[in-house]
């Protein structure tokens, strides 16, 4: 535990198959800025960022518990119980909390492993640490 | 018996119905919802009232709106226990917002039992946002039931019921708990239920507060905040209402409707971020509140000690941040409403109470915050921080202001050592500086209305009155040492070495309450606002800028207790600049109106001079109301004077212009106090002349037409007087 996406940015080719394929997955379009998963090129640098399940800040931050940590160890998101107060976002200390513009609840990676299944060099897989 | 230990069963057998009202569920549009409830607890009518656009364009909301019904209801005859006066709760516009923190407040207005002139309360808790999304802009509860009454808002069925409560506790912390309980279907649901509610120490005093609820899912307590101010309290409970609930279930980030979800979300994120960038460099509130404060007032001379007499205290180290730091939980979300990530409503939980009528209970308590630290601490010669906390729990939970309880305290502490006061008038309680165990009896018997409980719950100013008629106790020097001004009791700052923080004190309109203006720093430490003039300036622009807060339903602090990186650098960075833009923006994201600065200013000019002309309806807001005692000005005794005897010597050559060699103490007293009463007139003629009113403090009639609040009734209270 926990159960969270490995990213090894020397493989990746920054095609941005893992956002579209998180994106349409989540919210039905194709479109990085609301996926879970994001990689940036910063020059020869390619950046992958995503949730790593293991600092849960964002778990002690939420004023209403719902942000929890499932049996697998991923920290998961209740819809239901969030008020749209976007704290988790704030203190997330790698942006892996997502927010788009306009929605009313945040976003996070829930290590589906969606991205990876489509990720044509094997750059993304998804690890269960024990 | 529920798992709760209450028996909600037995409880709702004992309710009798009196009356209720069904209402038509609308979503609130950009803030507002134009109608507001009134509730009538004496001959049981309730009724939906629309507010019309005149009012809510003059008005805005929160303590604008609650104002506005005040007046309305009442006629300058009324006093506070007259079935007319109102208790009315409002949040505003911006209110009741997710996002940005510090937007979850409340605004409570009454008639005071001790002004006699309205006061205003700005509170914490979810009661506010829940009746807005409940469907109403403002609650007004009038009249006064015969028996215990509960009033409950249910914003998710629209129907608002009013019944006899026999068996419900009144003290708070147990009430509060019984409202969740019977209200709520089951744990995830209480954080839907928020309660006002009093104490038996509201019903036996003039100081009375309101305790807002609100549940914390990981502490399982029905936590609590305080409209604190001016006996709100004691209003409440001679209406014979013991809570009003309110339960919302579907809150969101649209209950409030915004024009513009994107750019407030925005504005909510970048502030989020800086204050957890930088807070734990600033002011410390995510770790201990407003608590931070006391080691720095008690540095800068500011820390009252013994009823103000002096600022500071080698013992102060004992109530400092870090004693009570090590006493609360921390790494707890403690927002007082959601999306307040500044997170200051602090709390000790398992906290075991050592007297009282909860003795050996182990109780969560709320804060302390820096005023209470202060008032039931410094202020009264108490260093131990489980007297402090204990004292915090018990005035939460009697519904009592620990502001006003720590005045008035330490008031009577300086009786006890002047002689005024004895073991035989106080029935056998020493009333000692630092005497902790007496401190907490004495509530105690405010609780229970009992002996000295029941003078000491009248509050300074007619203690003032009761001592010099009934114990031959000189007028005069109770006047100069009972901090109270208008009859509300001074909060927590020593005001001596800033004129304009005394006036910003004794000019407030509802009472000495520092929420109009802070100016210490500025004035004193900084020395940015030398001349009268500059000081004027400074007493108009930060109580209109703080107004607004009121009218809109938003917190001070995220105001100026998290300021950005860059804030030194500004032009006006006592203003925050930044921060009022933030404001502008969410202003404009929920109301989808533009509002620049002059707006924001004139918003609130006019809701503060209507406060000023119903001060003078009702009987106050003269230019002599607003005289301080001088223990705010200025060394009273001999020991306070030759405690600081080269600052005070060092003004008598420097700025009297009299040397102070060959004087004996009184005769310094004297010469100072002449020079610092003349300053304080001075600034009394530069501020009044600065709001658009007379010498005598009444606004002109042209101030009342640039701001558009010339109607009739307001015209006719300021004519005679002009």
């Amino acid at each position: 535990m926990p159960k969270r996406l490995s990213c090894d940015n020397s493989k990746c080719i920054a095609c941005g198959a893992c956002m579209t394929a998180c994106s349409t997955l989540f919210f039905k379009v194709d479109d990085p800025k609301r996926s879970c998963i994001r990689i940036e090129q910063n020059g020869p640098e390619i950046d992958m960022s995503v949730c790593n399940q293991t600092c849960r800040l964002c778990v002690a931050e939420c004023p209403v518990k719902a942000l929890t940590v499932s049996p697998q160890g991923v920290v998961m998101l209740d819809r239901k119980l969030c008020v749209g107060c976007l704290a988790c976002v704030a203190v997330c200390p790698t942006g892996a909390m997502r927010h788009y513009p306009g929605l009313a609840n945040p976003f996070k990676c829930i290590a589906c492993g969606a991205c990876a299944r489509k990720c044509p060099t094997g750059a993304i897989g998804i690890v269960v640490e024990e | 018996m529920t798992d709760t230990g209450f028996d909600v069963a037995g409880l709702k057998a004992s309710h009798r119905p009196v009356s209720e009202f069904r209402y038509e569920k609308r979503p609130v549009v950009a803030g507002y919802n134009d109608r507001t409830l009134y509730v009538n607890v004496g001959d049981g009518r309730i009724a939906e009232k629309p507010v019309s656009a005149d009012t809510r364009a003059k008005f805005t909301g929160g303590k604008g709106y609650g104002l506005k019904l005040l007046w309305d209801a009442v006629t300058p005859a009324t006093k506070w226990n007259d079935p007319e006066n109102e208790v009315n709760i409002a949040t505003g516009p911006v209110g009741g917002n997710t996002n940005y923190p510090g937007s979850g407040k409340s605004i409570v207005v009454s008639i005071s039992p001790t002004t006699g002139i309205p006061i205003d309360c700005n509170v914490g808790g979810y009661f506010g946002p829940f009746l807005k999304f409940s469907g109403f802009d403002a609650l007004e509860l009038q009249g006064r039931a015969e028996r215990d009454v509960i009033v409950y808002i249910d914003g998710d069925e629209g129907v608002v019921k009013i019944f006899e409560a026999p068996g419900e506790a009144v003290d708070s912390h147990v009430l509060a708990e019984q409202m969740v309980a019977m209200f709520a279907r089951d744990e995830n649901d209480r954080q839907h239920i928020s309660s006002v509610s009093a104490g038996s120490g509201a019903e036996n005093s003039l100081i009375g507060c309101l305790n807002f609820s609100f549940y914390d899912k990981r502490r399982k307590v029905a936590r609590l905040k305080q409209a604190g101010r001016g006996g709100i309290g004691t209003v409440f409970r001679d209406k014979k209402i013991k809570a009003v609930v309110v339960k919302y279930s579907s809150l969101d980030v649209t209950s409030n409707n915004p024009a513009d979800l994107a750019k407030l979300q925005e504005t909510g994120l970048k502030l989020h971020r800086e204050i957890i960038e930088l807070d734990d460099q600033q002011c410390r509130m995510r770790e201990i509140g407003t608590a931070h404060l006391t080691e720095i007032m008690n540095e800068y001379d500011l820390l009252p000690t013994c009823n103000y007499k002096f600022g500071s205290s080698p013992d102060a180290e004992g109530i400092n941040s870090h004693a009570f730091s090590a006493i609360v939980t921390h790494g707890l979300p403690d927002g007082c409403w959601y999306g307040c990530t500044m997170a200051c409503a602090k709390a000790a939980d398992g906290f075991e109470l050592a007297t009282g009528p909860y003795k050996g209970h182990k109780v969560t308590v709320d804060g302390p915050e820096y005023e209470t630290v202060a008032g039931c601490g410094a202020n009264i010669g108490v260093f131990d921080p489980r007297v402090v906390l204990e004292l915090n729990f018990y005035c939460d939970t009697y519904g009592i202001d620990t502001i006003s309880f720590g005045t008035s305290t330490a008031f009577i502490m300086e009786c006890w050592e002047n002689g005024i006061l004895d073991s035989d008038r106080t029935g056998g309680l020493e009333i000692t500086w630092g005497n902790g165990p007496a401190a907490l009896e004495l509530l105690h018997r405010i609780g229970r209305g009992e002996g000295f409980g029941l003078v000491a719950g009248l509050g300074v100013r007619r203690m003032k009155a009761y001592f010099a008629e009934h114990y031959g106790a000189d007028p005069k020097f109770l006047q100069d040492i009972g901090c109270e001004c208008k009859g509300l009791e001074y909060s927590q700052y020593v005001s001596k070495e800033s004129l304009a923080q005394q006036g910003g004190y004794s000019m407030a309109l509802k009472g000495p309450q520092h929420d109009e203006a802070w100016l210490i720093f500025m004035d004193m430490v900084n020395n940015r606002i030398p001349t009268f003039e500059d000081k004027a300036e400074a007493l108009y622009y930060f109580p209109m800028f703080r107004t607004w807060f009121g009218l809109q339903g938003l917190c001070k602090l995220p105001w100026n207790d998290i300021e950005p990186a860059d804030n030194a650098s500004t032009d006006e960075p006592a203003k925050v600049p930044e921060h009022v833009d933030n404001y502008l923006a969410i202003y404009k994201a929920v109301t989808g109106n533009d509002l620049d600065r002059e707006g924001l200013i004139r918003q609130s000019a006019r809701v503060y001079n209507f406060q000023k002309v119903f001060c003078i309806r009702m009987g106050k807001g003269r230019r002599i109301d607003d005289l301080p005692p001088y223990r705010m000005v200025g060394p009273v005794t001999v020991e306070e004077y030759e405690s600081r005897a080269d600052r005070y010597d060092k003004q008598l050559r420097e700025q009297v212009g009299v040397d102070p060699s060959g004087m004996d103490t009184p005769a310094k007293i004297a010469a100072l106090r002449a020079y610092r009463e003349d300053r304080y007139e001075k600034l009394q003629d530069a501020v009044y002349k600065r709001k658009g009113w007379t010498r005598e403090g009444i606004p002109t009639i042209e101030t009342l037409q640039d701001l558009g609040i010339d109607y009739p009734e307001v015209v006719e209270v300021v004519k005679p007087l002009l």
